[in-house]
């Protein structure tokens, strides 16, 4: 057994996937914008630097995130990423200690069994050997719960699992296959020369005792190096490349790059990075709630990996960022659906990875889809005003709530103009969803002329997606406030005093106001102020989509309605008198889902504020003044 | 006919040499709720587009399922996708996809990919 040919698969496959990496990194880095490679650079001397090696230990060892989520799953992959990692620093220790000499080649740590058989029989060797059995026994451990994960995914808490392309699958069983055969080679080996500890030794002897050891170990030795070689060529190819790629995207991310909105280098690192764990699958309420199971997060990133056709999956999405709260690896899965969205709009060819690289065929006006045109709109005349109400689209759909708004901006006293009140024009928001950022653009110049005109200081809007591209996408000098934000001020100022009603009642986050523009705290203090709120159990930055998102074209009105539906009965199931929420849109979308009251937070401080008196000039008091006189 | 009182007004009409029902196969294949509008005008009357320009949903839906096509080729691109009319809707027509759709189609159409 001194022959070493069966170092090859594993020398091949190890120098492959190194050389691989850096061609790779230095590609992405000059992809990269200028600015951002300088984030880089500096980052690279900095803070983040030290931040990233924090992170990358808590997150890509320990998997904290995961753990905290779920702590079998956690344990997994712990056990995996952080003992795997152990092994190999403890192995090439154990190498440079005890090896003939150091500096070894790396296949002598991982292999160190083979070239020192009768190692570790006495003293620090002896109990460096139980260290390094323990580790071993640590991954396989994780390992017989990775197995159990993907035949039963119930048994670990997933509610799914993923399916994975025959690439992937071909990298899970090598993955599979190396500890195992590490096990067996190591203990066949021990057991020839009565060596090894408690988990190689033990076994290594009853192997002995039953098994030709000395012509067995070759075999093993053979399958451990063939796995490790076929782990290393797939790598690239699998979704096993997240685990060079997210060191990548952890430092990218410390160092302040953001994913921003065209394609870049970084949106393909991110792309990289997704392990398909499978997690953003359990999380989507359009699976669990309505059963649509293929357009997942983790399909999204596949597809978009295999350069293949995902129109369908890009476009059918609720995009309520459910799924990029959860992800363990942090990646912007909204951001990177919109930049795909928008993509699509440009060519009808699907993106495909090594597009770039190629010389595209121009395409003739003709051939392409006639671009939406907002030639017909026309400036309104111009009007004067502090405060503009924006009430949007959606909310001419809920009358009750501009009533609301009405009564509360008439009540406390302020001078404000109604902007859309016959009709106005979309925001924006809806086209850049379906990613035609062009036409939205011209939508938004012609309301930011309107604003700019207005000369107002602060933008009031009742929905949360006109809220959402106001606040990102439009250049304004007024600020941009979304009702519940504006009431919030009325009231901590002291010009609007609603009464308290007595009503039990829970809050909806909307996805565009929660998620979307971080603001959960000012709904939470109205409704505190007026009614009792109660806690529901999936809240703030876990809130529950309505279903009702217009970001999804493609998903029938009964499906919506499922969605709804579930949506509804997790808000419900403390018995509130109302749901509260501050969209028109979710109000639209629940009042038919659910036998309880939705109410919009303006109607709600509405109802709670004292009798409002209009100026005297009512017809009846008008009858009444002239029969006393008479 | 002329003589009796009677005469064929052109929006009555379909005519079978010019009407291509190519486009409204393409959207009903990909978005079947597309048969279940009955035309109630809902869509129409709540438009944000349809108040500034003529932009007519409920026109555009029965002028596509006869199949002429050039009215729409010239209204369609005016939707700005806001989604009042889904929520109107009373039959659940998906509209906005259809609206994406008819652009789609009326595209291929004149590239001659239908």
């Amino acid at each position: 057994m001194n022959s070493e040919l069966f170092l090859l698969p594993f020398n091949l496959g190890l120098y492959f996937i190194l050389i691989y990496s850096v061609i790779r990194s230095v590609i992405w880095f000059r992809d990269l914008s200028r600015p951002d490679k300088l984030r880089l650079q500096r980052g690279f001397f900095g803070r983040p630097f030290m931040e990233s090696i924090k992170e990358i230990f808590n997150e890509s060892l320990l998997h904290r995130r995961i753990f905290k989520d779920n702590p079998v799953l956690g344990y997994m992959h712990m056990s995996l990423a952080l003992g795997w990692f152990l092994l190999i620093v403890f192995g090439t220790i154990e190498a440079d200690f005890f090896g003939e000499k150091h500096l070894n080649p790396p296949a002598h740590a991982i292999f160190f069994r083979f070239f020192n058989p009768e190692h570790g029989e006495a003293g620090f060797a002896k109990i460096y050997g139980i260290w390094m059995d323990f580790l071993l026994a640590f991954i396989l451990s994780g390992l017989l719960l990775a197995i159990v994960k993907r035949f039963i995914p119930k048994a670990v808490g997933m509610k799914k699992r993923t399916r994975h392309t025959w690439t992937d699958r071909i990298a899970l069983i090598s993955l599979w296959l190396i500890f195992p055969s590490r096990l067996l080679a190591e203990s066949f080996t021990c057991g020839v020369y009565g060596t090894g500890s408690f988990l190689t030794g033990n076994l290594g002897a009853s192997l002995a005792s039953v098994l030709p050891a000395a012509e067995m170990a070759p075999y093993f030795w053979w399958l451990y190096s063939l796995s490790l070689g076929t782990f290393f060529f797939l790598l690239p190819a699998s979704r096993y490349f997240h685990i060079p790629v997210e060191l990548f995207l952890i430092f990218m991310r410390n160092s302040g790059i953001k994913t921003g909105d065209r394609t870049s280098s970084y949106a393909e690192v991110q792309v990289h990075a997704c392990s398909s764990c499978g997690i953003c699958t359990g999380t989507c309420q359009m699976s669990y709630a309505a059963g649509i199971n293929d357009i997942q997060s983790t399909y999204f990133i596949k597809g978009l990996r295999d350069g293949r056709d995902i129109s369908d999956i890009t476009m059918n999405c609720l995009m309520c960022g459910r799924c990029g709260e959860v992800c363990p690896v942090g990646i912007e899965l909204g951001p990177l659906r919109l930049i795909q969205r928008r993509q699509e709009r440009r060519s009808d060819e699907p993106l495909k990875f090594f597009d770039r690289y190629k010389l595209k065929k121009a395409v003739t006006a003709a051939e392409k889809e006639p671009a939406h045109s907002y030639g017909y709109l026309q400036t309104p005349e111009p009007v004067k005003a502090d405060i503009l109400f924006f009430a949007g689209c959606m909310t001419h759909l809920t009358p009750s709530v501009i009533v609301a708004m009405k009564k509360i901006m008439d009540s406390a006293g302020v001078s404000w103009h109604f902007m859309d009140e016959s009709g106005g024009v979309c925001c924006g928001r809806p086209l850049m969803l379906a990613g035609r950022d062009k036409e939205a653009r011209e939508l938004i110049n012609h309301n930011s002329d309107v604003i700019w005109k207005s000369g107002a200081k602060i933008l009031v809007t009742s929905c949360p997606i006109c809220y959402k591209v106001f606040k990102e996408s439009y250049y304004l000098d007024a600020d941009v406030m979304h009702h519940s934000e504006f009431i919030n001020l009325l009231i901590e100022e002291g010009s609007l005093r609603p009464g308290y009603l007595h009503k039990k009642v829970v809050y909806h986050d909307p996805c565009d106001l929660g998620r979307g523009s971080g603001v959960y705290e000012e709904p939470r203090a109205v409704i505190s102020y007026v009614a009792d709120l109660q806690p529901v159990r999936q809240e703030e930055s876990m809130a529950l989509c309505c279903g009702g998102s217009i970001a999804n074209m493609h998903i029938p009105s009964e499906k919506r309605m499922l969605i709804a539906r579930d949506a509804a009965r997790i808000l419900t199931s403390g018995a509130p008198d109302a749901i509260i929420t501050a969209c028109p849109l979710c109000k639209k979308t629940f009042s038919p889902a659910t036998e309880t009251r939705v109410t919009d937070i303006a109607e709600l401080v509405a109802e709670a504020l004292p009798v409002f008196k209009k100026p005297a000039r009512s017809v009846k008091k008008k009858v009444l003044h002239r029969v006393a006189h008479s | 006919m002329n003589r009796f009182g009677f005469h064929i007004t052109k929006s009555r009409l379909i005519d079978y040499d010019t009407s291509d029902r190519k486009v409204r196969q393409y959207i009903t294949e990909r978005e079947p709720s597309f048969r279940l509008c009955f035309a109630c005008g809902g869509c129409t009357a709540t438009c944000t587009a349809g108040q500034h320009a003529s932009f007519n949903l409920r026109r555009m839906n029965t002028l596509i399922r006869r199949g002429e096509i050039a009215p729409v080729r010239e209204e369609v691109s005016r939707c700005m996708l806001c989604g009042k009319c889904q929520l109107v809707c009373p039959r659940g027509v998906n509209t906005r996809h259809v609206v994406a759709l008819a652009a789609e189609a009326i595209m291929k159409y004149d590239r001659n990919e239908l």
